[in-house]
């Protein structure tokens, strides 16, 4: 087999072997199915995430990938089949939908800070009120994730004042106030400059060797080939194909796929 | 530069240029003379014949200003006094200012109106200023008993009797919470209301017997002038921001029967002119309550106003909510955050911010409605200028009368504004 043939636009090398991926399982998606109104978005979707594994879900505009993985915290409903996150099915309950949300991050490809409220507010506001956190306990777990996306000294900012990329920073940072134990991100870098891709990457490669279970809608294939331990391509609505990353980009088994990544690649 | 180095296109700053200072006219006051004022012959035109009419006017409107009257029993002793000149006869607001501001209110107990107006000033700093002690929010919540009982007097134990009738919802909420939320919600609101209706008249006279402390009490038909604008147009304000908060959510809800609830009391009481309400209000109402209630005018008023003005107010912070982004709602969701506390800590504070305007605009709309009252006989300050020309003594003065409940009505219109404003400049973070 031949080495991947594109460029990493992360400019450090990621050792994945000691990153384990347990057989406990994080998220079970079976028989899934979404219309918007009669358009049918998500077709019969089957995929089972363990705990710890990182998973970048690619494929054209339209093709319902952002959909899948708003399904998984409910922000979009689905008409039939089963999700299950950490062990609770997601059903109409709100009870379990609350459960659920708390307990899984997401990222938005428009970082939706609060506008109104400070870097640290925005940071504090859900442990404060969701978790019941006293608010100097909340306030050291955020300070604690800000040094961690490398900005504690924009704390008491608003976000109307930092980059692109410090904003989505932020993002990742008031995600993980919450402790969760699974992570979502929509698209995180596709808002971005070139020049700001890089950080937010460095960001959610460090998260990936603490051993967070991550799903990813992104276009960084460089990304993918440094810590994905699968790639998932989806078209129409439907998984199309998923392998480990190394064997999806050198030896893609589908046309669609094939047509795909030639694009995105071919320049 | 060199011949050598004319035909390439490649560059290479050696040194960065440091900042100067901009050139001597393109700053201070001559620079905004000239630019906001002189700078064309269409702007110079403007500027000369705005200067002409505003000289003409203060040229008309000033002898008669200063050439005031101010001591006279009646017109024709102005009339006397002026001896044909030019002038305007302010005598009467010396004379009739009292009534003007307290209508028939007996005159030794002036200090409690004014009190109430002095306290209501300490109530609101701490809901209109963040840098006020967060502790005196309390104060602002018992404001409403305090300014009623110092208005209309009375025996003390009637407003704490009212109040009780919370402290019983606290407690029957508290209570069944432990079995059940939403029984907890049902009993925090019957609780209160049995309370009112069969315990607090009793308990009432009870504690009254007892202790028999209270104020003279005053009856309503005395209450006029500008306290009764302040009283209603108060009252209809700071009910009408939350009853419009609530009414905006329930047209968004996804509960249809909440929803078209909403959107008929809105689209009913704004497609109704506000005549028309007041009217129902002093006429109509008594038709609808069991026979022998008496149901205080005031009261009535102010609810039909609250109603009024929380129509236009839902419909302005629906436009806020609308202008908001979807992705905040979606922020929200995503980090657990239940409904309520999304719509309270996200959506309603980024929502009412971008209504300040609209929302402003509704209360100083609704503070100069005040002045229909004068139609269902209630003694609002232009009453009270028909009764004080109808007077012998008075018979034919007009403007000065207008004047001075114009100038009251524009303070306090004038304040509301600038604290939009204030408030505007202080919630702006966006950075745009």
């Amino acid at each position: 087999m031949t080495e991947p043939v594109i460029e990493l636009p992360v400019d450090r090398k990621i050792d994945t072997s000691h990153m384990k991926v347990t057989d406990e399982v994080a998220i079970q998606i079976t028989g899934m199915n979404k219309w918007y109104g009669t358009f049918h978005v998500l077709r019969d979707v089957n995929m089972t995430v363990n705990r710890g594994e990182r998973i970048v879900i690619c494929g054209p505009s339209g093709s319902g990938k952002s959909t899948l993985i708003r399904c998984i915290n409910r922000l979009e409903e689905h008409q039939a089949g089963q999700i299950i996150v950490d062990g609770t099915e997601l059903t109409s309950d709100l009870k379990n939908i609350d459960k659920v949300r708390s307990e899984v991050g997401m990222v938005f490809q428009h970082f939706n800070l609060f506008p109104h409220l400070t870097i640290l507010e925005n940071c504090t506001l859900a442990p404060i009120w969701v978790r019941k956190i006293p608010k100097r306990e909340a306030e050291e777990t955020a300070m604690h994730f800000l040094e961690k996306v490398k900005i504690p000294e924009q704390a008491l900012k608003y976000p109307g004042q930092l980059s692109g990329g410090q904003q989505q920073r932020v993002a990742i940072a008031r995600s993980l106030c919450m402790r969760p134990r699974i992570m979502l991100f929509d698209e995180p870098t596709s808002a971005l400059d070139p020049e700001m891709i890089k950080e937010v990457l460095d960001t959610m490669i460090s998260l990936a060797e603490e051993g967070m279970t991550m799903l990813c809608v992104t276009h960084e294939m460089g990304f993918a080939q440094a810590v994905a331990n699968r790639v998932i391509f989806m078209d129409q609505g439907q998984i199309v194909e998923q392998n480990e990353p190394r064997a999806f980009f050198n030896n893609p088994q589908s046309e669609r796929t094939k047509l795909f990544l030639s694009q995105i690649l071919g320049h | 530069m060199s011949d050598t180095h004319a035909q390439t296109v490649s560059y290479v700053r050696q040194t960065m240029l440091a900042p100067q200072e901009p050139p001597r006219n393109q700053t201070g006051a001559v620079k905004w003379v000239h630019e906001n004022l002189f700078s064309g012959w269409l702007n110079t035109g403007l500027t000369v014949i705005s200067l002409l009419v505003i000289f003409w006017l203060l040229s008309g409107i000033s002898p008669w200003l200063l050439n005031s009257v101010w001591r006279a029993g009646s017109l024709s002793e102005c009339r006397a006094i002026l001896d044909g000149t030019s002038g305007a006869c302010f005598a009467v607001i010396v004379d009739r200012w009292h009534q003007l501001l307290f209508g028939f209110y007996p005159p030794q107990l002036y200090w409690r109106p004014v009190l109430a107006l002095v306290l209501l000033f300490v109530a609101l700093a701490p809901v209109l200023f963040t840098a006020i002690p967060r502790k005196m929010l309390a104060f602002s919540a018992l404001y409403p008993f305090v300014g009623y009982h110092l208005i209309w007097g009375g025996s003390i134990w009637f407003p704490i009797t009212v109040l009780l009738g919370f402290v019983v919802a606290a407690l029957a909420y508290v209570g069944v919470r432990k079995i059940n939320n939403l029984a907890a919600i049902f009993s925090a609101i019957l609780a209160p209301v049995l309370w009112w209706m069969f315990v607090a008249s009793p308990v009432e006279t009870a504690l009254h017997s007892v202790l028999p402390l209270g104020l003279d009490f005053v009856r309503s038909d005395r209450i006029g002038g500008f306290l009764i604008s302040m009283i209603v147009g108060v009252s209809a304000i700071s009910l009408s921001l939350p009853l419009g908060i609530l009414l905006a959510l329930g047209r968004q809800s996804d509960m249809v029967f909440i929803k078209t609830v909403c959107v008929v009391f809105i689209e009913f009481i704004r497609g109704v002119p506000l005549i028309t309400l007041l009217l129902f209000a002093s006429l109509l109402l008594n038709f609808f309550l069991p026979p022998g209630t008496t149901f205080d005018l005031i009261l009535r008023v102010i609810i039909m106003l609250t109603f009024f003005a929380s129509a236009y107010m839902a419909e302005v912070i629906r436009g806020g909510l609308a202008a908001l982004p979807k992705g905040q709602y979606e922020a929200a969701d995503a980090l657990g955050l239940d409904y309520w506390k999304a719509q309270r800590l996200i959506i309603m504070p980024q929502a009412l911010k971008i209504s300040i305007p609209g929302i402003v605009n509704t209360f100083i709309g609704m503070f100069k409605d005040t002045t229909l009252l004068v139609f269902i006989a209630i003694l609002e300050p232009l009453a009270l200028a028909n009764a004080i020309r109808a007077d012998t003594n008075w018979n034919g003065i007009y403007w000065e009368l207008f004047i001075f409940i114009g100038a009251l009505f524009f303070i306090f219109c004038f304040g509301m504004s600038r604290y939009s404003m204030y408030l505007e400049r202080k919630l702006k973070t966006d950075h745009r």
